[in-house]
């Protein structure tokens, strides 16, 4: 082989590795949830497929049920996410198409909020949804999060590449701002848009801390906290197939968001490259 | 169609003051070409006009009515931008429907016009298209498309052709002149390119940092430019401008020290007084030593194949005046010396302080 071979064949079998690693815990986790508990707890651990995928999927749905669980999170996920891209949107083209007293002081402010960490806020934010009377609800679950500095963030360098002339056009062709913005803005930032709600949606989907803190019955769980109780309730010794069943399917509907919108996602995040 | 007024027009951004107070009177009808340098404010006026600037102080009116505070939609005017500005997730035919939509005009009528224009630019074939799938000369075409579905009273245009590659903007201004000849609507346009300047225009508006230089229709422009800086810019190469002072029987000049200078003919109403003298390269020919009127040392040649241009410089060293010539290509400079002469009527006066013309 030629040393230009050799050397791609190195880089190729390192990414190979690579992925291995990565991807291990997942293929497991996929492995564990086909086997019997026997199977589960055997050693050395065994490392082929069982048949018991089934069996343990129904297990674990009806023992914490999903689908409640899936419900709930849903609502949250789509919520959250559709709201942090309005406001997102919104506060973009605010920071790119209008000068207007204190922006240059409040973006940086805006960026700031990125900088404080989550358990600093909880203690204040529980505070706020206790005051409005929002704890165990909908609301609490999702407010918090609709405020995005990423959201804004993406669209605001988004906004900076389009050509000062389109929205002079607009206003040529007798579009008001408003109008610009949903005739002309948000349809051409529509990948943009597709990759801020896939990582919304995986991000909301996650979400276990706040969930936990905000809500107090069983209705109002999420789909996080469920996978928890899964460990919780086996009173003897964890049954990790069943554990694992739940978590594989748990994973399906952001994997369903990021295949449905794959193209538009990968688009979203090179176009800020090839801009 | 209609006339506008541009009245004693200025712009400053903060304390910058970009447009020095510009005043045009054009007629219904009329193509007028802005032109100038980079940042003369030429883009910039032309901003004011469409309404997309302020206007800092005097007024700007379209058929006969101040239109400094109204929105460009209320002002009855298109305007094609440099880079096109189509929008890139609508069709050619919604691009062009875009602003009539707005206007609330019926679906009929719409349709009307946009197949009108797209018949008059050959668009029919690519109204479905997204302007991505579309070529640079078929894009600025959309753009023209967008303006004149509008049926304005003026057209503005941007710089619509600095986008195109050469041959491409050759075959564009064919089409806007004959577009122009067919429409009739008044037009501003803006360029830096003294060849669209000159092919386009009825009359050009040459600018240099936020004021007139001239006005005129583009033959009077070149040859009777009214400033220094009109006769470095409309031409190429620019014109030579040797500075001397003649004496006092106005028959010759003195440049740069010795170097005497034959006038084609004696100005005594200039005699004693300090000018600068300017002769277009394409206005010089080679003569006899005898009947010459300048002889430069040659520098350098450049071919160009149809002709060529020489550099040379008159006087002592290489930092007294340069004159550069177009020659017949078959001309080539003896001894490094080239004896040159003009005809009277293509010689220019200046003011060596205001850059003024003077006429003798």
């Amino acid at each position: 082989m030629t040393p230009r071979r050799w050397k791609a064949g190195a880089t190729h079998a390192a990414l190979i590795a690579l992925v291995l690693v990565v991807t291990f815990p997942v293929a497991y986790a996929v492995i564990v949830s086909t086997l019997s508990l026997q199977q589960a707890y055997a050693y050395p651990p065994r490392l082929v497929p069982g048949t018991e995928l089934w069996h343990n999927v129904v297990e674990a749905w009806n023992r914490i049920h999903m689908g409640r669980l899936f419900f709930v999170t849903s609502v949250i996920s789509v919520g959250a996410a559709v709201v942090k891209i309005i406001l997102s949107l919104m506060a973009a083209f605010a920071y790119t198409h209008f000068s207007f007293r204190g922006r240059a002081l409040l973006f940086p402010m805006t960026m700031i909020t990125q900088m404080l960490p989550l358990p600093v806020r909880i203690l204040p934010t529980y505070q706020l949804m206790a005051d409005f009377h929002w704890i165990n609800s909908y609301s609490a679950l999702m407010f918090p999060f609709f405020a995005s500095t990423t959201g804004i963030l993406l669209f605001r360098q988004f906004f900076l590449t389009v050509p000062r002339d389109l929205p002079d056009a607009a206003r040529m062709d007798g579009a008001g701002p408003v109008r610009y913005f949903f005739d002309i803005l948000v349809p051409i930032s529509r990948t943009n848009i597709a990759a801020l709600f896939v990582i919304e949606f995986i991000f909301m989907w996650s979400q276990y801390l706040w969930p936990l803190i905000v809500t107090n019955t069983e209705e109002m769980r999420v789909v996080q906290i469920g996978l928890k109780m899964l460990i919780a309730t086996d009173q003897i010794s964890p049954s990790w197939n069943v554990i694992m069943a739940g978590t594989i399917v748990a994973m399906l509907p952001p994997l369903v968001v990021l295949l449905a919108f794959r193209k538009s996602f990968a688009e979203g995040i090179a176009m800020q490259t090839a801009k | 169609m209609a006339a506008v007024s541009i009245r004693n027009v200025t712009k400053s951004f903060g304390e910058v003051k970009v447009i020095h107070g510009i005043s045009m009177e054009i007629t219904d009808g009329e193509f007028v070409v802005m032109v100038g340098p980079s940042g003369c404010g030429k883009s910039t006026l032309l901003r004011m006009v469409a309404g997309l600037e302020s206007i800092t102080s005097g007024e700007i009116a379209i058929e006969g009515k101040v239109v400094n505070n109204l929105e460009p939609k209320d002002r009855d005017i298109a305007m094609v931008f440099q880079n096109y500005a189509l929008y890139p997730h609508m069709s050619v035919h919604d691009n062009m429907a875009y602003g009539l939509k707005i206007r609330g005009l019926s679906k009929a009528e719409i349709d009307t016009r946009v197949n009108r224009a797209a018949d008059i630019l050959e668009l029919s074939k690519l109204l479905k298209r997204r302007p991505r799938e579309l070529s640079g000369g078929q894009r600025q075409r959309v753009a023209m498309g967008r303006a004149i579905v509008r049926e304005p009273k003026v057209f503005l245009f941007d710089e619509p052709l600095s986008n195109l590659d050469a041959k491409l903007r050759v075959q564009m201004r064919e089409e806007l002149q004959a577009l122009h000849r067919r429409l009739a609507t008044t037009t501003l346009y803006v360029t830096h390119d003294q060849v669209e300047a000159m092919t386009l225009a009825h009359r050009m508006l040459v600018m240099s940092i936020g004021k007139t230089e001239q006005i005129g229709a583009p033959l009077e422009v070149y040859t009777k430019p009214a400033t220094t800086f009109v006769a470095g810019f409309i031409g190429s190469p620019p014109m030579n401008l040797i500075p001397g002072r003649l004496q006092a029987d106005g028959a010759s000049v003195a440049a740069d020290g010795d170097t005497r200078l034959k006038l084609p003919q004696a100005y005594p109403q200039l005699g004693g007084r300090s000018v600068l003298l300017g002769v277009r390269p394409e206005h010089l020919e080679i003569c006899a030593p005898g009947e010459a009127l300048l002889v430069p040392k040659v520098d350098f040649v450049e071919l160009l194949g149809s002709d060529s241009l020489v550099y040379g410089h008159i006087g002592q060293d290489k930092a007294s005046p340069r004159v550069a010539a177009r020659l017949h290509a078959s001309v080539r400079p003896q001894d490094g010396q080239l004896p040159l002469r003009f005809a009277p009527e293509n010689l220019h006066f200046f003011d060596p302080d205001t850059g003024k013309r003077i006429e003798p």
